[in-house]
């Protein structure tokens, strides 16, 4: 107990300098570097948080921000170089400084006067669970409990994209998405986006398939997926397929497609809008987990590429 | 003093110190940065009433882990298309910082 108090106190400390050391470095590249470790480490937040699911879904997300975040920082090295260099002024620093101090302040102040006993959903998730014959209860959570938010957010994902490939200039819409790279079969990326990909690929069906009964489910697994893309492209092995393929635009809707189809088929069979009927709730669920999957997979990778650039811009 | 305390109060340091970066740094790319750090201590904050809901075997409860898994890829979206704006924005010439953030330096 002890012992588990003392490591969790080094752990926030650590978790603590490393977003301290984020904000006020002065080069944005190790800001970002930092940032990607900083991600790592919340995932073992999370597992002393006794939340696995919530642990993989970070760390697989935090990776593809780091990606993300790391390219943009080269990109935009040379005009940030100016304000690296800017010190803002005093007085800012110090209004800053008060008014983040009093917002942590309040919420250490919150910490300390949480109702007791903690509310908990606990005790009606489980009286439910056997309904879905799911045994992981977060996926009955996600898949069945509160299925509408999960609907909703794959939506949002969608008119995320949306909004990222509209930003393509004129010229260059319907193109391929993000900057054309040239692969070298001989180089360091090559060589490890053909040893990886198929075991990330074993791995993200596995995790997907165990999400039922444990920790796991389609969000990781879907990160998984979008990692191997990633990695393969950004070693010019494979090219994403132009926007404006009608292929890609079906597996972009996919997941969502399939979970409405069987939301509204809940409401003549089961009574309710996303209800399932009786017995087939896990069946059912995995059909959406699994089509789910692949969107949620594709929609990822396509966010982390951007949007089509054309030749001029590269 | 608890581990579930412990994690609490990690959360809202980090949600001062993301306020603190989205204010004062003045390099667009670095507020994004900083806006992350404040969704990762709410997300963490929730973490932590989750962990305070455990009950009958289960190590926290499941309703708040699961929005917080949704939460996590939706913020996860959000950033994209911020850097997405941010390098449109870069690549057509437009500013590079934000006036106000940099007003009144020396």
């Amino acid at each position: 107990m002890m012992a588990g108090l003392v490591l969790d106190g080094l752990l926030a400390l650590l978790v603590l300098a490393v977003a301290a050391w984020t904000i006020g470095v002065c080069q944005t590249f190790a800001a970002t570097v930092g940032f990607t470790v900083y991600g790592l480490l919340l995932a073992v937040v999370w597992m002393r948080l006794a939340a696995p699911d919530a642990a993989l879904t970070e760390a697989a997300i935090g990776a593809l921000t780091g990606v993300l975040l790391l390219r943009a920082a080269i990109q935009l090295a040379p005009s940030e170089a100016g304000l690296n260099r800017l010190r803002p002024a005093l007085k800012l620093r110090l209004l800053a400084g008060t008014l983040a101090f009093a917002i942590t302040a309040t919420l250490a102040a919150v910490v300390f006067h949480l109702p007791e006993p903690a509310p908990t959903l606990v005790p009606q998730v489980t009286a439910q669970q056997a309904s879905t014959g799911l045994g992981n209860a977060v996926t009955a959570v996600l898949l069945a409990f509160r299925a509408i938010d999960t609907l909703l957010e794959a939506v949002v994902l969608i008119f995320a994209l949306v909004a990222v490939w509209s930003l393509a200039p004129d010229a260059a819409w319907g193109g391929i998405p993000g900057a054309q790279i040239k692969g070298g079969s001989g180089d360091v990326r090559a060589y490890l986006s053909r040893l990886l990909p198929p075991v990330g690929i074993v791995i993200a069906f596995y995790i997907f398939w165990v999400g039922a009964d444990f920790p796991g489910g389609k969000f990781q697994a879907g990160t998984l997926l979008a990692a191997m893309g990633l990695l393969a492209t950004m070693a010019g092995l494979i090219q994403p397929p132009p926007v404006a393929s009608r292929g890609l635009r079906w597996a972009l809707v996919l997941g969502t497609l399939v979970f409405l189809a069987l939301g509204l088929a809940g409401m003549p069979l089961a009574g309710a809008f996303l209800a399932y009927p009786e017995g087939w709730a896990k069946p059912l669920i995995l059909l959406i987990e699994a089509a789910s999957m692949l969107s949620i997979g594709v929609t990822l990778g396509l966010l982390v590429i951007g949007y089509p650039a054309g030749q001029a811009e590269q | 003093m608890t581990s579930i305390t412990l994690f609490g109060l990690c959360a809202a340091v980090l949600i001062g110190l993301g306020v603190y970066g989205l204010i004062v740094n003045p390099q667009p790319l670095r507020k994004i940065l900083a806006f992350n750090l404040i969704g990762s201590g709410v997300f963490l904050f929730f973490g932590m009433i989750a962990r305070r809901g455990a009950a009958s075997g289960l190590g926290g409860d499941p309703v708040p882990q699961a929005l917080v898994i949704t939460g996590i890829v939706v913020a996860f979206s959000a950033t994209a298309l911020a850097v997405a704006l941010l390098l449109r924005l870069d690549a057509a010439g437009g500013p590079s910082g934000l006036d106000d953030a940099v007003d009144g330096e020396s």
